[in-house]
């Protein structure tokens, strides 16, 4: 913890947004989650990489209580939002995640309209007092996913019937339409192609000054690209957490530095 | 020989291929299998199929059209003035076969010989007496026509049966030798056999189609013998349902059709929504421990018969509702006569039914995608949100689908309507009043005295084609939509 109050002293820093302290998940008797301790930053984007198992998505679902939804998954320590224990029985899981939002893996519209997906968040949690202002919501908000100049003129069409990258970046804008704080991402870009990834990133690089983002990605050259900073897991652990820059270039952990270069992983 | 042994024969001349092929092939190759084309018993299959499935086929062709071409031959025999007045050809020729069975006992048993059967005639000995000593019993003194027809009855089918014998034995044998001779280690045994199994595979398939369409051949026929002594018009437009078996009935399916088609709404009025509250709890609510144990318990229901569930509606249902709503009743009102009403047999049919609603629209909404539920979670929604705006629509062209394959089945229903139904064919709106439906007035129609001559019996048939016609719709437009649905997440 001491380097890392050392690292924060020598970049430009944020306010903290979210914070984890001795976080362990267990599926089941399975301990998929040790000790793991982080602060996520508002108006950054983190990204956390890991080999595949090592419990970057597990942890990532724990940050708006999606894992609750898992019978046998318990969560035990603090995550705070705003200085806010996110697990304390007065919070209403509901009304976490639409402060939380999220974007999955595959892109998953719901067989409706491009406008019934993007109005689905803010019909729901009544946003918008008249059509006037939802249509004003669904624009907005298409625009930031970046994409309402493909279909501003079939909001009618099927959610469905868009291409992969152009799904993924309508759920982007779906996510976007309830004003969330932070927005998670569970590698958004896995399903998508080179061209659509590129997009998508742009995209996360954009949102960046509106919202808190963290982005769980298997492609280390994502991870630079994209983030801010970067947190390395392996095996349940949080092996190292700090500046993108200094972890791709500098690692302190050995083990950090053999995922980087490919050796294990 | 009786048949039986020859099929014994058959089956013993394939086992003998399997193990000669088998042997055969072996030494073709030396005694070393990996030299083999293909694994040393299929070209034990390959002979023991050659030798057993030609000949199989043969016999049982012929064991179903020897009678009908000796039919034709005997009856072309018997003069038309033998057919008395009051009486049929048909009639004639169930004397002539009872006559050339008591002959064949009587041989048997050793009281005639061969000859003296084939020999004998009524001027000389007494036939009737004769037959009724080996237990044949005949209606009447043994005409001579009748007893020279039996004769050539008699004669035709030991010719036939030693003709079936030797082809059969001919085709087995030369089954046998054909395929002897082509095995050999290069030879394909493999794929000669697996066409075989293909084979199989499309005789049970076709079977399968060709019994559907025979089913609905023989209804057509008889529906159309129908609408020849019954107005179509009456039919389908008439407004009553009375049949009068002196002649002279109104039959009309209309007065059923409103019948059934009332007691089946209600019925689904019932288990749509308690099936499908059943489904979405099952599937999107239920603990694991739960599910296991209710989704069982649920199932039950479908395994009950059908009658149970008509005894319960004739003796619990019926009798509840006339607490109700009878004279006396608990509502002090009048309404209900009787236990057997429209909804009576209505409300035991929704039971009936809840598990087929519940059963497949649980599957259908476990078809689900479950990235649809965590996309509207992660955006706040709350459980029965989420259920109501996206699983629920996601689901909603397979949920139809069932309530529409539930309605077909609610159509067909038989037992649960005839004792819950009542027997009064009219348009009523009252669901209190006993009613009736197709499938009722066909076990009407059909049990009993009938006289398959006379419209009031046909229109059994005419009332089946109809409601074969409607419910094969019904499943047609179903089975449509759920694959329509199936190809969106595809």
């Amino acid at each position: 913890m001491n380097d890392m109050t050392l690292m924060d002293s020598t970049v430009d820093t944020q306010p903290t947004k979210i914070a984890a302290k001795n976080v362990n998940v267990y599926y089941g008797d399975s301990h998929a989650i040790k000790d793991v301790n982080v602060e996520i930053e508002d108006k950054t984007v983190t990204a956390f990489i890991g080999p595949s198992g090592c419990g970057k998505s597990t942890f990532l679902r724990c940050l708006n209580r999606m894992n609750d939804t898992i019978d046998i998954c318990r969560v035990k320590g603090d995550i705070l939002l705003d200085g806010e224990d996110i697990y304390d029985k007065r919070v209403d899981p509901v009304q976490l995640r639409a402060k939380v939002g999220m974007v999955f893996q595959k892109p998953n519209p719901f067989p409706k309209s491009i406008y019934d997906n993007v109005a689905y968040g803010p019909r729901i949690h009544g946003l918008a007092k008249n059509k006037a202002e939802l249509d004003e919501i669904v624009e907005k908000s298409l625009r930031r996913g970046a994409i309402w100049d493909e279909v501003k003129d079939r909001l009618d069409a099927p959610g469905t019937g868009l291409s992969g990258g152009q799904q993924q970046r309508l759920c982007i804008a779906r996510a976007v339409a309830t004003e969330p704080e932070v927005l998670l991402m569970d590698e958004p870009c896995s399903a998508l192609d080179p061209i659509a990834t590129a997009q998508v990133e742009e995209l996360i690089d954009e949102l960046r000054a509106s919202y808190s983002v963290v982005i769980v990605t298997h492609s280390m050259q994502q991870a630079a690209r994209v983030s801010q900073k970067t947190a390395f897991f392996h095996l349940g652990n949080l092996v190292e957490f700090g500046p993108t820059g200094q972890i791709f270039t500098n690692p302190e952990d050995p083990r950090t530095e053999s995922y980087i270069t490919g050796r294990i992983g | 020989m009786p048949t039986i042994w020859l099929v014994v024969l058959l089956l013993a001349l394939a086992a003998a291929g399997f193990y000669w092929g088998r042997a055969r092939a072996l030494s073709s190759a030396g005694g070393d299998a990996r030299e083999l084309h293909s694994l040393p018993s299929y070209y034990g299959y390959h002979v023991a199929l050659a030798s057993f499935v030609p000949a199989i086929t043969v016999l049982v062709v012929w064991l179903l059209a020897q009678p009908l071409v000796i039919e034709n031959r005997v009856s072309s025999l018997i003069p038309a003035e033998a057919v008395p007045e009051s009486s049929t050809l048909g009639l004639v020729m169930s004397d002539v076969r009872r006559v050339a069975e008591g002959l064949d006992i009587a041989v048997e048993q050793g009281m005639l010989s061969r000859k003296e059967a084939r020999d004998m005639d009524t001027g000389t000995q007494d036939v009737r007496a004769l037959l009724g000593e080996v237990g044949v019993a005949v209606g009447e003194d043994v005409r001579p026509e009748i007893l020279s027809a039996a004769q050539a009855f008699r004669n035709l089918a030991a010719t036939g049966k030693t003709a079936m014998t030797v082809v059969v034995a001919l085709l087995a044998l030369g089954g046998f030798a054909w395929a002897y001779a082509r095995t050999h280690k290069d030879f394909r045994a493999r794929n000669v056999v697996e066409r075989g199994v293909l084979a199989l595979l499309i005789l049970a398939a076709s079977l399968a189609i060709l019994t559907t369409v025979g089913i609905v051949l023989s209804m057509l026929f008889e529906t159309r013998n129908f609408f020849t002594l019954h107005s179509w018009t009456d039919f389908f437009f008439g407004l009553t349902w009375a049949p009068n078996f002196r002649g002279d009935s109104e039959l009309s399916i209309l007065p059923l059709l409103w019948g059934t088609l009332y007691i089946s709404f209600i019925a689904l009025l019932v288990a749509v929504p308690v099936g499908l509250f059943a489904a979405i709890y099952l599937s999107e609510y239920a603990s694991s421990a739960v599910r296991a144990f209710a989704k069982p318990l649920l199932e039950i229901l479908a395994g009950i018969p059908t009658i149970v569930y008509g005894l319960f509606a004739l003796l619990t249902v019926g009798p509840a509702l006339v607490d109700l709503f009878g004279k006396g009743g608990l509502l002090g009102v009048e309404w209900m006569a009787g236990a057997t009403s429209v909804l009576t047999a209505g409300l035991v049919m929704g039971v009936m039914l809840i598990p087929f609603v519940s059963s497949l629209s649980d599957d259908i909404i476990n078809a689900v995608p479950q990235a649809m539920r965590d996309g509207s979670l992660g955006l706040g929604a709350t459980k029965s949100e989420t259920v109501r705006q996206v699983v629920m629509p996601a689901a909603l062209p397979g949920i139809v689908g069932a309530i529409l394959l539930a309605a077909s089945r609610a159509i067909g229903e038989t037992m649960i309507v005839v004792m819950g139904a009542g027997a009064i064919a009219k348009f009523s709106a009252n669901p209190l009043e006993s009613m009736t439906t197709i499938t009722t007035r066909i076990v009407s129609q059909l049990t009993g005295d009938t006289d398959f001559a006379s419209p009031e019996t046909l229109v059994a048939f005419a009332l089946g084609l109809s409601l074969f016609v409607l419910t094969l719709g019904l499943n047609v437009l179903a089975l449509y939509i759920v694959r329509k649905y199936r190809e969106q997440y595809d």
